[in-house]
C-alpha cells in the first residue's frame, strides 16, 4: 500500500497490552483525523487491569460515513506484543501495513506484507530515556508510511493531547519519521 | 468551547454535555463499567457550573437523591449498567409513581449478574421496559451513533420534564467509549423544555392534575405550595388512597400520559431502499452494522430496508406495521437472546401475511458483524 | 423548653383529609409528632422551609400529616432522598422520620454514610423494638431473647445500639429519648434541628398492640411506664455499677460536636470553583 493508492477507508488495529499506550495512540490518531476533516471512529477493547492482560485499539478513517464501528479486516496493523500478534496478523489485509516490536514479537513470518520490524521499545528506552514512547513512535512511524493523516495534522493531535508533554511527543514523534525514512524493509531484501 | 470544529468525542462524554446542556444540574451516581465516565464528567463539570455532584454509596442511594433533588426543584439524573440498573428498579418505579422528572442511563453491559463489565450487550432493552415492579410505562431512548448520545440526552431531559416521569437513556459499552468527532450545536440552538412553576394560590393547587396534554405547572419543595408524594396510590393532591375512584384516576393517567402522546415520543430512522422486500430491523450500535451490511449488499445490486428505533420505550407499533408488514423477510440482530424481536412478533404475528422473521442474536460481547447479517439473509432466503 | 400549646400544633397539620390517622390506639408516634411539632413551632420556622422525609414503616406515615414540603419515599431510603431534597435546595430545614428497621436494617447502608458525611438533616428515629406495619417481626433493635412472629423461640440475634452506631460513624449530634419523656424529647429535638450537621435522635417507644402484646409488656400505660424507669439520664447511668445497669439504658444528649457540613462544604467548593472556566465554556 502507497500514498498514492490510499483507499477511502483504513481500518487501523493498535494492539498490545495494557499499559502500552494503545488507547493514547488510538485516540492521537483519531484526533488526527478529525482535525484533518474526516469521518473517525475509534473503539477499543481491554481487560479488567490497567496494567497487563491485552489491549487494542481499533481506529477508522474515512471520507465517508463509518457505520460499523470496529476494524474487521485490517488495513493496518501495530502490534507491541507476540499475543497479540499472534491473535490479529490473520485479519491483516493481503496488502496491508504489519508494524511489530521485535522486542516483544520474536516469532513471525515474512509474509508478501509490508513489514515494519523494530524494536521501538529499546529505541524508545535508548533515544528518549524510557519506554513510556513506544506508543508515540510506533504510531508516529505507522502514520509516516501509510499516510493515513498527514504529519501537519498528527504533529497538531500530539500537541493537543497532553500539552505539558508535547514537546518531548514531537520529540519521539522526529525519531520515528526517521526511522520510517531509512527503514530497509526486511520482506523486500529477501522476496 | 468552540463549537465550529468537530471535536473527537467519546459517547459517554457526549452523553454527559448532553445533559448539562439541556440543564441538568444535579447528579448522583456510584462507579460501574462502562458508564463510569459519564459520573467523572459531572463530577468535574457540575460543581465549576454551580450544579450538584454526588457519589452515593450505592445505586439504591443515586436514584433516591436524584429523585429527591428534583422534589426540590432540580434537573436531575443518575448514570449506570445493568447491575446498578437493577438496584434501582424500585426507585425508578418511585419517580414514576410520585410523576418526578428525572433522568436514568443505563450503558449496557454484557449480563446476567456481574457478566461482561467491559463489553457491549443490548440485554437491558425489556429490562428498561419492565424493570420496576407494577403497572407503568417506560420511556427508553437509544442512541445509535456519538452525536446522537449528546442530542437524545437533551431529549430525554426534556421528555421527562414534559411526561413528569423517569425516562432512560439506554447506550452500550461499545458506544459508550467509542469516540467519534462530533460538531455540537450552539447552545440556543438547542431546545429546551423547562419546568413551568405554578402561579395560583397554594390552596388551588393540585399537584396531579388530570389534563390530557399534562404540561400542567409542577411546583417544588419550598416554592409555598407544601405538597406531599407518596409511593403509595393516591388522589390528585397526593395524599394515599384505596378508593377505586381514585386509584383508577391514577393509574389511567400514569398509562394514557405516554400511550396518548405517542407521536410525540416515538422516533424512527429509515435506511436505505423503502421499497426493498427485505428488511432489517435494529437498534443502536447494532443498527450500524444494519447499515454497513445494507452498504455492501446495495453494491450487489441488492436492495435493503433499515428500520432503526430511537425510542426504544414506548415501542414503535405504528412503524413497525408501516414499514414491516409487507415485507418478505425481517432480520432482526441484536445483542441479546430476542429482545427486540419479541416485539415484532407480538406486532406482526396477528396479521395473515407470511412472512419470515429471522432473528440473529450474539451474547459474547462481541458486535454483531455486517456479514453475520447479511450471512443471516441469504441463509434463510 | 416553650410550652406550645395545643392549638399552635394544629396551625402545622393538615386537616383536610389527613384525619383519623393510621397509628394504633397507645402507639408512641403521636407524641413524637407533637414533640416534632413544637419544636418546629419553638424554633419559629416557616412551613414553607420545612421538609419532612420518611421511608416505609409506622412512624414513615408521619410526613402526610404534617403541613409541610412532605415525601413518604420508600423502605430504608428516606435519608438518600433527603440529602438529595437537602443538597438541591440547602435552605431547607430537612428532616427524616423513620424507625430501627427502616433506618438500622435496610437503610442502614444509608444512615452510616449520611453520618459520615455530616450532612444537615435530622433523623429521628422511633425505636419500637418492631416491624409493626408488617405484624411484629424482629428487628435489628429487638432484645434479645424477645419473641417476634419471625423469632417465635425467643431473639438470638444481637442488638444494635443505634446511637453507638451513629456516633462510630461520624455523626456529630446523636440523642436518645423516650416517648415517655415527651418535654425532654421536645428540647432534644429542638436542639437536634438547630443543630448545623448530621443529627441522630433515636426515641424509645412504645407498640402496645404489636410488640407489647407479643412479650407480654402489659397495656400502653404499663409500657410508658417501662420507658420511664428503664431510660435514666446519662449522668446518672454513668454513676451506676455493673449490676445495677442490667435492664437500665442511658437517655440524653450523647454527643454534640461543630464540624464542617456537608453541603456547606460542597458551596465552598463550588465558590472556590467559580474562577475556573467549566469544559463547556473553553
Amino acid at each position: 500500500m502507497s500514498k498514492s493508492e490510499k483507499p477511502q477507508k483504513l481500518e487501523v488495529r493498535l494492539s498490545g497490552s495494557g499499559g502500552q499506550g494503545l488507547l493514547t495512540a488510538g485516540l492521537i490518531l483519531s484526533q488526527a483525523g478529525a482535525l484533518q476533516g474526516l469521518n473517525v471512529t475509534q473503539t477499543q477493547s481491554y481487560g479488567a487491569a490497567s496494567r497487563g492482560g491485552s489491549s487494542r485499539s481499533d481506529v477508522i478513517i474515512s471520507d465517508e460515513p463509518i457505520f460499523y464501528p470496529e476494524a474487521t479486516r485490517f488495513d493496518a496493523l501495530v502490534a507491541l506484543t507476540q499475543e497479540s500478534y499472534d491473535k490479529f496478523n490473520p485479519n491483516l489485509r493481503e496488502e496491508g501495513v504489519l508494524i511489530i516490536d521485535t522486542v516483544f514479537v520474536k516469532n513471525y513470518t515474512i509474509s508478501s506484507q509490508d513489514i515494519y520490524a523494530l524494536p521501538f521499545t529499546q529505541i524508545a528506552m535508548e533515544k528518549l530515556g524510557t519506554s513510556l514512547f513506544t506508543n508515540i513512535i510506533a504510531l508516529s512511524f505507522l502514520v509516516k508510511v501509510t499516510g493515513i493523516v498527514t504529519d501537519k495534522y498528527l504533529k497538531e493531535a500530539i500537541k493537543d493531547f497532553k500539552p505539558e508533554f508535547a514537546e518531548s511527543n514531537i520529540k519521539a514523534m522526529k525519531l520515528a519519521f526517521k526511522l520510517a525514512e531509512e527503514y530497509d524493509q526486511p520482506a523486500q531484501e529477501k522476496l | 468551547m468552540e463549537r465550529k470544529k468537530p471535536v473527537l468525542m467519546q459517547g459517554n462524554e457526549a452523553v454527559a454535555r448532553g445533559a448539562v446542556d439541556a440543564g441538568i444540574n444535579f447528579f448522583a451516581g456510584y462507579p460501574i463499567t462502562p458508564s463510569t465516565e459519564i459520573t467523572e464528567f459531572m463530577s468535574r463539570e457540575l460543581p465549576r457550573r454551580g450544579g450538584v455532584f454526588l457519589q452515593m454509596e450505592d445505586e439504591i442511594a443515586s436514584i433516591a437523591a436524584i429523585i429527591g433533588a428534583s422534589l426540590a426543584g432540580a434537573k436531575s439524573m443518575t448514570a449506570t449498567s445493568g447491575p446498578g440498573i437493577s438496584l434501582m428498579a424500585e426507585g425508578i418505579g418511585y419517580a414514576k409513581m410520585i410523576e418526578q422528572p428525572c433522568v436514568v442511563v443505563n450503558v449496557m453491559r454484557g449480563g446476567p449478574s456481574t457478566g461482561l463489565p467491559t463489553q457491549p450487550s443490548q440485554a437491558d432493552i425489556q429490562q428498561a421496559r419492565w424493570c420496576n415492579h407494577g403497572d407503568a410505562p417506560a420511556i427508553a431512548l437509544y442512541p445509535s451513533s456519538v452525536l446522537e448520545c449528546y442530542e437524545l440526552t437533551i431529549r430525554a431531559v426534556n421528555l421527562a420534564e414534559k411526561y413528569r416521569t423517569c425516562v432512560m437513556v439506554l447506550s452500550d459499552a461499545m458506544l459508550g467509549h467509542m469516540r467519534e468527532p462530533v460538531n455540537l450545536p450552539d447552545l440556543e440552538h438547542v431546545n429546551i423544555i423547562e419546568r413551568i412553576k405554578p402561579t395560583i394560590p397554594p390552596e388551588w393547587y393540585k399537584h396531579y392534575p388530570d389534563n390530557a396534554k399534562y404540561r400542567a405547572p409542577l411546583a417544588s419543595f419550598g416554592d409555598g405550595y407544601r405538597f406531599h408524594v407518596t409511593g403509595l396510590a393516591h388522589d390528585d393532591l397526593g395524599f394515599p388512597t384505596t378508593r377505586p375512584d381514585e386509584v383508577d384516576r391514577m393509574m389511567k393517567r400514569l398509562k394514557n400520559k405516554i400511550s396518548q402522546n405517542i407521536e410525540d415520543l416515538v422516533q424512527v430512522e429509515l435506511f436505505g431502499d423503502e421499497s426493498a422486500r427485505i428488511a432489517i430491523f435494529a437498534a443502536g450500535i447494532t443498527a450500524r452494522a444494519a447499515k454497513a451490511a445494507i452498504e455492501i449488499a446495495h453494491q450487489h445490486g441488492k436492495k435493503l430496508l433499515l428500520v432503526r428505533p430511537l425510542t426504544i420505550w414506548p415501542f414503535p407499533d405504528e412503524a413497525v406495521h408501516t414499514y414491516l408488514s409487507d415485507k418478505k423477510m425481517i432480520i432482526v440482530p441484536e445483542l441479546n437472546q430476542g429482545q427486540l424481536s419479541i416485539e415484532i412478533k407480538r406486532i406482526l404475528g396477528k396479521s395473515k401475511k407470511t412472512r419470515k422473521i429471522v432473528e440473529v442474536h450474539k451474547v459474547t460481547g462481541e458486535l454483531i458483524t455486517p456479514e453475520e447479517i447479511l450471512k443471516a439473509m441469504k441463509e434463510d432466503n | 423548653m416553650k410550652k406550645i400549646p395545643q392549638k399552635e400544633i394544629h396551625k402545622y397539620l393538615r386537616h383536610n383529609k389527613k384525619f383519623p390517622h393510621v397509628w394504633c390506639p397507645g402507639c408512641s408516634d403521636g407524641i413524637v409528632l407533637g414533640a416534632t411539632i413544637r419544636a418546629i413551632a419553638e424554633i419559629g420556622w416557616e412551613k414553607d422551609d420545612c421538609a419532612m422525609v420518611s421511608g416505609i414503616g409506622c412512624s414513615s406515615r408521619m410526613p402526610v400529616y404534617v403541613d409541610f414540603n412532605t415525601a413518604h419515599t420508600l423502605h430504608g431510603r428516606a435519608i438518600a432522598y433527603a440529602t438529595g431534597i437537602k443538597m438541591a435546595k440547602p435552605s431547607l430545614n430537612v428532616c427524616v422520620v423513620t424507625g430501627d428497621g427502616d433506618a438500622s436494617a435496610i437503610g442502614g447502608n444509608h444512615l452510616i454514610h449520611a453520618c459520615r458525611r455530616n450532612i444537615n438533616l435530622t433523623v429521628i428515629c422511633i425505636n419500637n423494638h418492631i416491624y409493626g406495619m408488617t405484624g411484629g417481626q424482629y428487628s435489628p433493635t429487638t432484645p434479645h431473647d424477645a419473641i417476634a412472629t419471625t423469632m417465635p423461640y425467643g431473639n438470638i440475634d444481637n442488638v444494635f445500639d443505634l446511637c453507638k452506631l451513629t456516633i462510630g460513624a461520624g455523626a456529630t449530634f446523636v440523642a436518645r429519648t423516650t416517648a415517655y419523656h415527651a418535654t425532654e424529647m421536645q428540647s432534644i429535638i429542638k436542639a437536634g434541628f438547630e443543630h448545623n450537621g448530621f443529627s441522630f435522635i433515636e426515641v424509645m417507644c412504645a407498640c402496645p398492640v404489636i410488640y407489647g402484646k407479643l412479650n407480654k409488656q402489659g397495656d400502653a400505660p404499663q409500657m410508658m411506664r417501662d420507658l420511664r424507669d428503664s431510660y435514666v439520664p446519662l449522668i446518672t447511668y454513668e454513676k451506676l455499677n455493673a449490676d445495677e445497669k442490667q435492664g437500665q439504658f442511658p437517655r440524653g444528649i450523647f454527643k454534640n460536636e461543630v464540624a464542617p457540613e456537608y453541603s456547606e462544604r460542597y458551596a465552598a467548593l463550588v465558590e472556590s470553583l467559580q474562577s475556573v472556566k467549566g469544559e463547556g465554556d473553553e
